[in-house]
């Protein structure tokens, strides 16, 4: 069919109708990452005018180094929620899975690699084991990683033994967070991610005029692929005028990239969705939802790992501490605040890297200006309240635009 | 599914094991014919003995009070309910129905009250739902192939929705129904089982799926609608068929048939020179 044949015939020039469009979608209640974006815009410019040295080189590259851990274990934490589901053991999960890696490193002698993969696979097997609970006895996944945020720890605690604190002396594994790698680098990295975003725009535009399809406006295509391409050079600037690209961020990116693709491009993210949004529609839609669940909760057990490790990395030391406090609190708040619906079905892995960096950005600019942690929690708090009322507020705009 | 092979003879029963009435459309071939249809839950007899016949082209309707065994009748078709005795031929074949994928793979689909859409996906996601089309290399979504073809399907059954690429919670309650028609009609169905599809609609909305039915008439399928609907009804089906506690008490051709008429089979009630035109 030919595109004279779309319903969706534009009402203006493109760019009107893009706008027209963004307005329908928040007004429904879609309203993706947009609120993130104007806090965190609305956070860096309050601490900067507290602190100008808030927004200096340094101290944000700081910043985008002391998110890496807890916005992997965000990404985890999305995909739980696309499912309509939680797990309130990554921190438990962070704490031993680091555990495992620095006994094994520092105390058995192993290398890195294999130290760092066994940490892993604690984090797997666990979310395996906990995602079989959960379907196969039904029981809520809020208790069942209740549990296991009492029981991991324990075996934290049981795993480092006598020892209150582990000193990591591996080369390989102190280098995930303290390798920073210089501007040439950085910027042949940041060229090729925006040529790669640029052919996927192109490819996909002529893709869908070979088949026939309406096109969204091409002004608005390029407004959204400059202002991210802004973001790439720009944030690769100012981590070039100082210590150069952290290996940390771009474990982190990789993370976030990765699953965005896998979520969004892929059967098995689609199956995500729709079990989230509709288990009985997916299960009579031939979905394996039990296999769906387990295979999340199974990701999100080997991403709190995979953050358990980077923190590690950052401390370069693993202790009783590691993994409890605010990690599982702040890995939530950090998918929530992102836009990522606590309700199931509504989110992106995106949320992970911009709720991470709302939350670091509260902690780093609060730190800077020598708060305590009194007004940290109550400060982060706040926002993961608005963050959770904006989600409340939409879904109600979906409902009553539903009808 | 198993096929246990063609008629006996090469020719259909015209009236096997006790009889049914001879069809009314008898020049025609059913696609879909069910014999003797039982079914109890515990001491409940929910069918005795029914007989219902499904045409190509044809809309056929399951009227009947609460507790007249719509549902079960539909449910057994539909595999979710295995009969106690009875016998299902589909295209002039016995076949046995274990299971929800039995009908499926034979053409026979339905749609619950329900819709089983996810409202969070769109028009076309939710069209492939667990069919999703992949690109072999590196098996990444074929959005445009999907997109394309149901865009197809949606102008083939002049189904209006602005943008296939809207969430269903964007659409009406009649956008809605209309997708998941859609969806059941799209892999290939001959029959299609409807239930309630218009309870919770308004006036124009009903309108929209009353002709979504048209047209899939006009297009050969054999469309089964259980409605409580008797005004629906009447507009759209070419048979009316009353069940009454289990049993099939009348069939009717709506040409010849009155309102006051089916509304006495579904009661029990008398009615004037109440002959059934079986």
């Amino acid at each position: 069919m030919s595109a004279a044949g779309a319903p969706s015939a534009p009402t203006g020039p493109p760019v009107v109708s893009n706008l027209q469009s963004l307005w329908r979608r928040v007004s429904q209640g879609d309203v993706g990452s947009l609120p993130v974006i104007a806090g965190l815009v609305l956070i860096w410019l309050v601490f900067y005018s507290l602190n100008p040295l808030f927004l200096s080189p340094r101290n944000l590259t700081n910043l985008v180094s002391q998110i890496a851990d807890i916005g992997i274990v965000s990404v985890g934490i999305v995909l739980v929620l696309l499912l309509g589901e939680i797990d309130l053991s990554v921190g438990s999960v962070y704490g031993l899975a680091s555990a495992v890696m620095a006994v094994l490193s520092v105390q058995y002698g192993w290398s890195a690699a294999p130290a760092i993969v066994a940490g892993l696979l604690v984090g797997t097997a666990i979310g395996t084991f906990q995602g079989f609970f959960f379907t196969r006895f039904r029981i809520p996944s809020f208790v069942v990683t209740l549990a296991g945020l009492l029981t991991w720890f324990g075996a934290q605690l049981h795993v480092m033994g006598e020892k209150g604190t582990i000193n990591l002396d591996d080369p390989t594994i102190v280098q995930l967070a303290g390798q920073f790698f210089p501007p040439s680098v950085g910027w042949t990295l940041a060229v090729i991610a925006v040529v790669v975003l640029a052919t996927d725009l192109f490819i996909r535009r002529r893709r869908r005029a070979a088949a026939g399809l309406p096109q969204a406006g091409l002004a608005g295509d390029l407004v959204k692929l400059g202002a991210v391409v802004a973001v790439i050079l720009g944030a690769t600037a100012i981590m070039a005028s100082d210590e150069g690209v952290p290996l940390s961020l771009l474990i982190l990116l990789g993370f976030v990239v990765g699953f965005d693709l896998i979520t969004t491009r892929t059967k098995f993210g689609r199956h995500i969705f729709a079990v989230g949004g509709n288990a009985e529609a997916a299960r009579r839609a031939g979905i394996s939802v039990n296999g769906i669940r387990i295979a999340v909760f199974a990701l999100c057990g080997t991403l709190a790992a995979a953050g358990g490790i980077m923190g590690a990395s950052r401390l370069l030391a693993v202790n009783y501490n590691s993994g409890t406090g605010d990690t599982l609190l702040n890995a939530i708040a950090g998918a929530v605040i992102g836009g990522t619906s606590l309700f199931g079905g509504r989110g992106t892995v995106w949320s992970a890297l911009t709720g991470a960096l709302v939350i670091g950005s509260i902690n780093n600019g609060l730190a800077l200006l020598s708060a305590a942690s009194d007004v940290k929690f109550m400060v982060t708090g706040g926002v993961l309240l608005a963050a959770v009322t904006i989600d409340a507020v939409a879904r109600q705009g979906r409902q009553r635009a539903g009808v | 599914m198993t096929e246990t092979g063609g008629w006996p003879g090469g020719h259909p029963p015209t009236a096997p094991s006790g009889g049914p009435p001879p069809s009314v459309t008898s020049d025609r071939q059913p696609i879909l014919q069910l014999r003797a249809i039982s079914k109890h839950f515990g001491a409940v007899e929910a069918l005795s003995g029914v007989d219902f016949d499904v045409y190509p082209s044809e809309v056929v309707a399951l009227v009947g009070d609460n507790g007249a065994g719509k549902s079960t009748l539909v449910k057994t078709i539909a595999g979710i309910n295995i009969p106690d005795s009875g016998e299902i031929w589909f295209e002039g074949q016995h076949v046995a129905i274990h299971g929800p994928r039995d009908p499926a793979a034979l053409g026979i689909s339905t749609v619950y009250q329900d819709l089983a859409l996810c409202d969070n996906l769109d028009v076309v996601a939710n069209l492939y739902l667990g069919r999703e089309e992949v690109e072999p290399p590196v098996l990444l979504l074929s959005e445009e192939r999907m997109e394309q073809r149901a865009r197809e399907v949606l102008k083939s059954l002049d189904v209006k929705i602005p943008n296939p690429r809207n969430p269903i919670a964007a659409l009406s309650g009649g956008q809605r129904q209309s997708v998941a028609v859609a969806r059941s009609v799209m892999w290939k169905a001959k029959v299609v089982l409807l239930d309630e599809p218009t309870a919770a609609l308004g006036v124009q909305q009903t309108k929209q799926v009353l002709e979504l039915i048209l047209r899939l008439r006009n297009q050969g399928l054999g469309v089964v609608v259980i409605s409580h609907n008797l005004a629906n009804v009447f507009e759209v089906a070419d048979r009316i068929v009353v069940l009454r506690l289990g049993k099939r008490v009348g069939t009717y051709e709506r040409k010849a048939a009155s309102e006051e008429r089916i509304v006495a089979a579904i009661t029990g009630a008398e009615f004037g020179k109440f002959q059934p035109q079986v």
